[in-house]
């Protein structure tokens, strides 16, 4: 298992003291949270989500020392990359923008569904490389058992038992730990 | 605590696709944009002497036009150098 990660709280304060490895490791950490948000949730295309995804992170760096709880930051990440992306279907005259065809709701149950993934992604980092490699290579990244089987050296017959063993590890990792709860993500 | 049986995980995991990695490397460089980044790389781009010595010797091309060589700054600008987006 590895080292308990870093708090979000702890990472945008360590971000706020102007530590630029903090701040590459928070934009590591979000990038798919916002990136999917943009793809998934509005289906903007590549052009509009990289637009999206630079002033998002921009914005954050900008608003860091306002948010009003440092735990917040992922609910104001999804906050922001909401209102850019409906700022970027807007100025494109798109009619039928997905997230607001499907509604408010809609638009809260993907958040909180992306929300569910993140906490699967942090029990993702607590286990061994080999876990975390099969299991993002083959569920996040789409990559065939050959793919990983070459890029790791180990046979792809042996891929998919070591997919369903990892799997269980993650589930284990879950079901052993409290995640924490977000807080809201307004500004001061 | 929610149940996770493998059909969930396998959903969840696969929620979050990874961004392209130049545009996380783009949104990790915006501190060091800053502290000059963006006008040493234009820089470098219209002027090849000026980018020959920063390929040459980095910190010393950079502290010799007054800019503070930060080992953040100038990891960024050597990957730059290397391979521009």
């Amino acid at each position: 298992m590895q080292e308990s990660p870093e708090s979000d709280a702890a990472l945008v304060a360590r971000c706020r003291a102007g530590q630029q490895e903090a701040w590459s490791e928070l934009v590591e950490r979000f990038s798919r949270y916002v990136y999917a948000i943009a793809v998934r949730g509005f289906r903007l295309s590549d052009a509009d989500a990289e637009d999206v995804f630079q002033e998002v992170f921009a914005r954050t760096y900008q608003h860091l020392d306002r948010l009003r709880d440092d735990t917040a930051i992922r609910p104001w990440l999804a906050q922001t990359t909401r209102r850019c992306c409906i700022d970027c279907v807007r100025a494109g005259g798109r009619e039928e923008p997905s997230e607001l065809e499907l509604g408010e709701e809609d638009g809260e149950a993907l958040v909180e569904r992306l929300d569910d993934a993140m906490d699967v992604r942090a029990a993702l980092d607590q286990l061994p490389e080999h876990c975390r490699e099969i299991l993002d290579g083959f569920f996040a990244c789409d990559e065939s058992y050959k793919t990983i089987g070459e890029r790791l050296g180990l046979p792809a017959g042996t891929i998919a038992s070591r997919i369903s063993r990892c799997l269980g590890k993650l589930r284990e990792a879950l079901e052993g730990r409290n995640v924490p709860s977000t807080a809201s993500g307004e500004l001061r | 605590m929610t149940a996770y049986d493998e059909e969930r995980l396998a959903d969840l995991l696969r929620a979050l696709p990874p961004a392209p990695s130049a545009w996380v490397r783009a949104a990790q460089e915006l501190p060091l944009f800053q502290q000059g980044l963006g006008e040493i790389l234009s820089r470098a781009e219209a002027d090849a002497e000026f980018r020959s010595r920063l390929i040459a010797d980095l910190e010393t091309a950079l502290e010799a036009e007054g800019y503070e060589a930060d080992p953040a700054l100038v990891e960024a600008l050597r990957a730059r150098l290397e391979n521009p987006l």
